[in-house]
C-alpha cells in the first residue's frame, strides 16, 4: 500500500492532456509512433510460448486492417461488431474500426444466437469480427435476417476449411486489401487519423439489462480518455506494468482498462492461452493491475477456501494463524490507526510463511491495485483480499460513464463504500436517494431510444436508477439497485444483494437469491456449488449421481442450513433467512436468469420460478417442479421432482 | 464423398489377406480380407465378441495371423513386430485407454514422438546442438500440431491418470498423432463419451482424415452407428469372424443380413440418439 501512497503523490507527470481534438486512434498513433519496435505492446500465449507484440507490430495490422475495412467499403459512422475471445485480432479490430471512423460493437462471447441477432440487427452493423468457426456459424445463421449485415470477418482458420460463403472473408484477406489501397493511397491511413474529433462516437456499447433487452450507449472517444486519464490520475500505472486481458471486452471494465488506461500508459496487455488457462496464465504474468467483477474474487476465495479444507493439519494450523494476523492488521488499516511493531512484525511473518505463496499462487504476488465493481462484493470477501495483503478497491461505475466515476483511495478504504469519486467527476444524491453522476465521461445516449435516454440524462446529469447515500467520510455508499430495495416487516428498507453476497461467502453456495420485499420473512432460493458440494459428499462417502439428486439430499439441505445460519448472525431479526430452498440447477446466462456479466435478473427469475416463491411464504414444505430445460446444443430434457423447503433453525 | 469402388492397386494402403485367427477352439476370424485405400475412413463394425479388436491387433502387429498375409503399402509386413509397424506409419489408440497415467499430457505424447527423434543416448544426455534443434523442432510440432489441435492446452501439466476419461481418450489420440501415422487405427474412440465428447471426437477424427495437414487414413472400429454412417467412405461388416459386406455406409444399411445381425438391435447401440 505504501508504493500507492508514493506513485499518487507524483501523478501529474502521467496526465496526459485531453482535448476536444483528440481521439483513440491519435492516441494510439503517437504512442506506437513513441515505442516503434523497442516496447512490447501486447503478448499472447499461443503454442505454450508467450509471444510478443511490439508497438510497431501492433500499428502495422491495425493499419491495414482499417485501410482494408474502407476498401470493403465501410463508411465513416458503420458500426463494425466483434465476437470472440480476448486475443490480439480482437483489439486490433476494434481499433482498426476507429481508426476507418467506424463505431465499435463488442458482443459477449458465449451470446446466443438472438442476443447476436438482436445486437447486430439493432446496431445496424455492417461488419462482424468473428473469432472462428463458432462464431462464424453464429453470424451466418441470422445473416439473412439482418438487411445491412454485409461481411464476416474471422481470424481462425480452425474448422473453417469448407466454408466458402461469400459473405465470409478473413482477417489476412481484409489486410491484404487494406496493403493495396494504401499503395495507391499512401497518405490515406494517416488523413483518416487526422479527420477524427473527439466528441465523435466511438464504441457503441449494450448494457446487460438486468429487466429489459439490452440498451445500446454511445460512447464518445472523448468519454473513453478521460475516464482513463482521471482513473489513472488516482492510480497511475506504468509503462512497464503488466496486465492481463481475459474478462470480455463487450463489458466495458475490460475496454477501461486495455483502452482507455492501457493507451495512456502503454503498458503491455497480456493475453491468455484459452480461457480456461485464464488463471493459470495470470500466474505467470503476475499483473500489477487488476479488475474483475466480484465473481472472480468470489472464485478465488472459494478455491483458498477449498485448497483449507483439503490440506495437511501443520498446513491448516500456520494458515489460520496468517489469517488471524492477517486479519487484525487489516482491521487496523481500515480503521486508519497504527500498527504496533509487534503487529508488523507478525505480519511480515504471515507474509513469508503463507501470504507470499497463497499470493502467488492467484496470481497477485505483484498487484499494486485489484479493483472490483460491477457488481456488489460482500464485506467478508473485501477483508479476505485484505487480509492476505492484496490492496483490493472497491469502484463503482456503468457503461454510461464509459467505465467507472468512484474507486477508493488507497490508504482509504471502507468495505461497505465505494470511495470517493474521481476527479472531475461530481457525485449527488437525489432526494429519493438516487445516484447521479456528471463528468466529461458521462454518455452520449442510447442509440435509437430517445426516451430512455431521456429518463438516464438530464441536465448532463446521469440519473443511475441505483440508490445509494454518502457518508461522514464523503464516502459514496451504494445501497442497491432502486427497484430491487425491499422493504422490510418492520418498514426499514434492506438491500437484498447484501444478503446474497453473505450467503455466496460460504464456499458451497455458488448463487443465491433473496426474496421479502413486504412479506412476512425473508426467504432465499440456493444453488449450491456442484464441484465444492460434491467433494465433501464424496468425503462424507455420500452417493448422488446428479445436480438435481446432490441439492435435494438431507445432508446436503443440513449443511446449506449451516451456511445460512452463519450468514444471518450479527443481522436484525426481520433480515434474516427464515425459510430456503436449493435450486435444482444452476443459475445459468443462457437460461436469461443471469445477465452475461452474471447479475441476478430478479424480476424474470421472479416469474419463472413463481411456484417456487409461494411455496416458500406457505405452509408446504415441498414443491412439486414439472419443466423442461434446454441445453446449448439445443436438446431438452424434462424435470419432474419435488424441492424440499426447509425452515432455518434459531 | 464420393468412392468408386473400383480399387486401383496404388492407392491400397493395406490389405488383409484371407487371414484366420483362432484361440484354441474360439475362431475369432475366418478368411477375412480387406482393403483400405489411401485417406478414406474405413469403418468396421460387429457385435460384441465379432472379432475386430482381434482385427486390430493382427494389422497393427500385436498378434501374428495364423494364416493368411498383410501387406502395407504392397509390401509383407506378416512378421514384424508393432514397433517396427509403428515405425512404417502405422499407429493406433485402444478400446481402454492405454496411457501413463503417472505420467503429464506433454510426457505422453512426448512418447508417441521418441520414434521420430534420431539423437543417441550420448548426444541426448547433453543437451546441445543438433539434439537440442531437434527436441525443439519436436516440442513445436507437438504444441502447433497437436495440443492446439485437440484443444487441451488446460491440462498440459496435469498427470493424465487425474483427468476424465473423455479427456484421456483425447491424450491417447494426441499421442498416436505423435507419431505422424499414415493409417491410424482408431479402436472405440468414441465408447464412454458423452454426448459432448463425441462430437469433439467425431469432428477430430474428421480433421485429421480431410485436412491438409494430417490427410491420415483412419480404420474406425466403432459401435455409434450414427457416427460410423456419417463419417465413412467404407463399412466393413464382421459377424462371428466372417466378413458380411464391405461397401459404402448407403449399400450396408440396406444389407439385410447386416439388418438381421447388428442394426436389427437398433435399441441396444441407440443410446446416444
Amino acid at each position: 500500500m505504501q508504493q500507492g501512497d508514493k506513485t499518487v503523490q507524483n501523478n501529474s507527470q502521467y496526465g496526459i492532456e485531453i482535448t476536444k481534438d483528440l481521439t483513440i486512434p491519435k492516441l494510439f498513433c503517437e504512442k506506437a509512433h513513441q515505442y516503434g519496435e523497442n516496447r512490447v505492446a501486447m503478448r499472447e500465449k499461443e503454442f505454450g510460448i508467450w509471444r510478443p507484440i511490439t508497438w510497431y507490430d501492433y500499428l502495422e495490422n491495425v493499419k491495414y486492417l482499417a485501410l482494408g475495412l474502407l476498401s470493403l467499403g465501410l463508411e465513416n459512422g458503420d458500426k463494425v461488431s466483434m465476437i470472440g475471445d480476448n486475443r490480439p485480432e480482437g483489439l486490433w479490430a476494434e481499433m482498426a474500426t476507429l481508426c476507418a471512423g467506424g463505431v465499435g460493437v463488442w458482443l459477449f462471447q458465449d451470446s446466443l444466437i438472438e442476443e447476436v441477432k438482436y445486437i447486430i440487427d439493432h446496431s445496424d452493423t455492417k461488419f462482424l469480427f468473428g473469432e472462428g468457426q463458432e462464431e462464424v456459424d453464429k453470424a451466418i445463421s441470422i445473416f439473412n435476417e439482418c438487411p445491412k449485415f454485409e461481411k464476416i470477418i474471422w481470424d481462425d482458420p480452425k474448422g473453417m476449411r469448407n466454408y466458402d460463403q461469400d459473405c465470409l472473408i478473413s482477417l489476412k484477406q481484409v489486410q491484404q486489401l487494406g496493403r493495396e489501397l494504401e499503395q495507391q493511397q499512401p497518405q490515406l491511413f494517416r488523413e483518416m487519423i487526422d479527420k477524427g474529433h473527439g466528441d465523435e462516437v466511438a464504441l457503441l456499447f449494450y448494457t446487460s439489462g438486468t429487466t429489459a433487452l439490452p440498451k445500446g450507449a454511445l460512447l464518445s472517444h472523448n468519454n473513453m480518455l478521460t475516464m482513463g486519464k482521471y482513473l489513472m490520475a488516482v492510480d497511475p500505472c506504468l509503462a512497464t506494468d503488466d496486465y492481463v486481458s481475459y474478462l470480455p471486452f463487450a463489458w466495458i471494465g475490460e475496454q477501461m482498462m486495455s483502452i482507455s488506461c492501457g493507451l495512456q500508459v502503454g503498458y503491455t496487455i497480456n493475453f491468455p492461452e484459452e480461457s480456461e488457462t485464464a488463471q493459470d496464465n495470470i500466474r505467470e504474468i503476475g499483473p500489477h493491475v487488476m479488475f474483475a467483477p466480484p465473481r472472480m474474487y468470489e472464485q478465488m476465495t472459494r478455491t483458498v477456501q477449498v485448497k483449507y479444507l483439503d490440506a495437511t493439519w501443520i498446513k491448516r494450523k500456520l494458515y489460520e494463524l496468517s489469517t488471524r494476523i492477517g486479519y487484525h492488521v487489516a482491521d487496523l488499516k481500515f480503521q486508519k490507526k497504527p500498527i504496533p511493531w509487534y503487529w508488523a512484525f507478525l505480519d511480515w511473518l504471515a507474509y513469508i510463511t503463507v501470504q507470499k505463496k497463497l499470493k502467488d499462487h492467484l496470481g497477485l504476488s505483484r498487484v499494486r491495485n485489484a479493483y472490483t465493481g460491477g457488481a456488489a462484493m460482500g464485506p467478508d470477501h473485501f477483508r479476505f483480499f485484505h487480509a492476505l495483503g492484496v490492496n483490493l478497491k472497491q469502484i463503482y461505475g456503468q457503461t454510461e460513464v464509459a467505465g467507472i466515476s468512484v474507486v477508493h483511495r488507497s490508504g482509504d478504504i471502507k468495505f461497505d463504500t465505494v470511495g470517493l469519486p474521481i476527479p472531475e467527476t461530481e457525485i449527488k444524491i437525489t432526494e429519493d436517494g438516487e445516484i447521479l453522476t456528471r463528468s466529461q465521461s458521462v454518455f452520449q445516449g442510447y442509440y435509437k431510444n430517445l426516451e430512455a435516454t431521456e429518463e438516464t440524462l438530464k441536465d448532463n446529469w446521469l440519473y443511475s436508477g441505483d440508490r445509494g447515500f454518502i457518508d461522514d467520510d464523503g464516502h459514496l455508499v451504494v445501497f442497491d439497485r432502486s427497484k430491487d430495495v425491499f422493504t422490510l416487516r418492520d418498514g426499514r428498507p434492506f438491500s437484498p444483494q447484501y444478503l446474497e453476497t453473505r450467503l455466496k461467502f460460504s464456499p458451497y453456495v455458488k448463487d443465491s437469491w433473496v426474496i421479502g420485499d413486504k412479506r412476512d420473512y425473508i426467504a432465499a432460493v440456493i444453488c449450491i456449488d456442484y464441484s465444492v458440494v460434491g467433494k465433501w459428499a464424496d468425503e462424507k462417502k455420500i452417493n448422488y449421481t446428479s445436480y438435481q439428486e446432490l441439492s435435494q439430499l438431507d445432508q446436503t439441505y443440513k449443511l446449506v442450513e449451516e451456511q445460512i445460519h452463519k450468514a444471518n448472525k450479527d443481522l436484525p431479526e426481520t433480515a434474516r433467512v427464515v425459510k430456503f430452498v436449493n435450486l435444482y440447477k444452476e443459475f445459468d446466462a443462457d437460461d436469461d436468469e443471469l445477465t452475461r456479466t452474471r447479475k441476478l435478473r430478479r424480476a424474470f427469475v421472479e416469474k419463472r420460478y413463481h411456484n417456487i416463491v409461494d411455496a416458500l411464504y406457505s405452509e408446504n414444505n415441498m414443491v412439486h417442479i414439472d419443466t423442461t430445460i434446454k441445453y446449448e446444443n439445443g436438446r431438452q430434457a424434462h424435470i419432474n421432482t419435488d424441492l424440499h423447503i426447509r425452515k432455518v433453525a434459531d | 464423398m464420393a468412392v468408386s469402388n473400383a480399387i486401383k492397386e496404388q492407392d491400397v494402403l493395406l490389405e488383409i489377406e484371407d487371414v484366420h485367427m483362432s484361440f484354441g477352439k474360439v475362431l475369432a476370424l475366418v478368411g477375412v480380407s480387406l482393403k483400405i485405400r489411401k485417406g478414406e475412413i474405413h469403418s468396421v463394425i460387429g457385435p460384441n465378441g465379432a472379432g475386430k479388436t482381434v482385427m486390430m491387433n493382427i494389422i497393427n502387429g500385436l498378434y501374428m495371423p495364423q494364416k493368411g498375409n498383410i501387406h502395407y503399402k504392397g509390401k509383407k509386413i506378416n512378421k514384424l513386430k508393432p514397433y517396427k509397424r509403428a515405425k512404417l506409419g502405422i499407429a493406433r489408440t485402444f478400446q481402454k485407454v492405454e496411457v501413463f497415467g503417472g505420467m503429464t499430457v506433454l510426457d505422453n505424447i512426448r512418447l508417441g514422438r521418441h520414434i521420430h527423434s534420431k539423437s543417441g543416448i550420448a548426444s541426448g544426455s547433453v543437451y546441445i546442438g543438433k539434439t537440442a534443434r531437434e527436441e525443439i523442432e519436436h516440442r513445436t510440432f507437438i504444441e502447433e500440431k497437436i495440443i492446439d489441435f485437440l484443444e487441451i492446452q488446460h491440462i498440459r501439466n496435469k498427470p493424465v491418470g487425474m483427468l476424465p476419461y473423455g479427456l484421456q481418450k483425447r491424450v491417447e489420440l494426441g499421442r498416436a498423432l505423435a507419431l505422424e501415422p499414415e493409417l491410424l487405427i482408431l479402436d472405440e474412440p468414441l465408447a464412454g463419451l458423452n454426448l459432448e465428447e463425441v462430437e469433439d471426437m467425431a469432428r477430430f477424427i474428421i480433421d485429421i482424415n480431410e485436412d491438409e495437414k494430417w490427410k491420415i487414413t483412419c480404420l474406425l472400429v466403432e459401435h455409434d452407428m450414427g457416427v460410423v454412417m456419417d463419417l465413412s467412405d467404407h463399412v466393413f461388416v464382421l459377424n462371428f469372424g466372417n466378413m458380411i459386406i464391405d461397401d459404402t455406409p448407403g449399400e450396408v444399411q440396406n444389407h439385410p443380413e447386416v439388418i438381421k445381425a447388428y442394426l436389427g438391435e437398433e435399441d441396444l447401440y441407440a443410446t446416444r440418439r
